[in-house]
């Protein structure tokens, strides 16, 4: 797996998560990802970054192009916040379970929308998600 | 700060968003609807997002909390002109888009509504010099 691109994109507002989708939509349609595919992409990120601004308050999203083969490239995106973290993640993955007042299909909803789901939470540390999508997934 | 423009359009209320949606706006557009509705004693909403490149589920909810909310208030909604994209994401996210009435296009909206307040909205309209 190569990574062709890299850029770190710090989050503070719920504007940023406009930027980040405009950044996001600019890598997917550099490497020709189907509109589907990138509406799917930019609506997990900004679930994602919701839960950031949420819970954490802040955090940076490194964005990455990733080559896998001639034919799989795709894009990586890694959230990372120094939040409060999540205490049962797998209870988090959950559909309709939500600590907030939301309809708690964020984290469970996104998903279902990308190739690869990663989740690492420690309590009173932080949260790290990363999603990948690839061109043709 | 910015703002999404409504406009009123005769008894009904006309948004158009074409911006890229962020929490804070779309939570924005909400309060200025009810009161608009409110302010103009409006009986019918129409939202067109056929430039909203990506609906998440907290702008989903937003839509879903201005159907119900303008209900309360005696108006229909009709969201208008959702992309193809959008629709297929909004369903694999699992969003639930329950009470919004929705139209390919905000031709076809505006008759849906229009429809829908068929008995009162033309009565009303209508200069009331029948012969007794």
């Amino acid at each position: 797996m190569i990574v062709l691109n890299k850029e770190i994109i710090s989050i503070k507002t719920d504007q940023d998560a406009v930027f980040l989708r405009n950044r996001v939509s600019e890598y997917a349609k550099k490497i020709q990802m189907g509109l589907v595919n990138q509406t799917k992409l930019l609506t997990a990120a900004s679930e994602i970054v919701r839960n950031m601004l949420r819970y954490a308050g802040k955090g940076e999203v490194l964005c990455e192009v990733l080559s896998q083969s001639v034919l799989q490239t795709g894009i990586r995106l890694t959230f990372s916040d120094k939040g409060p973290g999540i205490k049962d993640v797998a209870l988090a993955m959950k559909d309709g379970y939500s600590t907030g007042k939301s309809l708690g299909i964020g984290l469970p909803g996104t998903k279902r929308l990308v190739n690869i789901f990663e989740i690492a939470s420690q309590p009173g540390k932080g949260t790290k998600v990363t999603i990948t999508k690839w061109k043709n997934g | 700060m910015n703002k999404i423009p409504i406009l009123k359009m005769g008894d009904f209320l006309l948004v158009t968003v074409q911006v890229d949606l962020y929490d804070g706006l779309a939570l924005g557009l909400e309060s200025d609807l009810v009161g608009m509705i409110n302010k103009h004693d409006s009986r019918g909403v129409l939202i067109d997002i056929s430039a909203v490149s990506i609906v998440d589920s907290f702008m989903g909810r937003i839509l879903g909390n201005i159907a119900q909310m303008s209900k309360i208030l005696d108006a229909h909604t009709v969201v208008v002109g959702m992309q193809p994209a959008v629709a297929i994401t909004l369903i694999e996210l699992g969003l639930p888009m329950t009470g919004v009435h929705t139209a390919l296009n905000v031709e076809k909206g505006m008759e849906l509504l229009k429809e829908k307040l068929l008995p009162g909205a033309y009565l009303s309209n209508e200069p009331d010099d029948s012969p007794e």
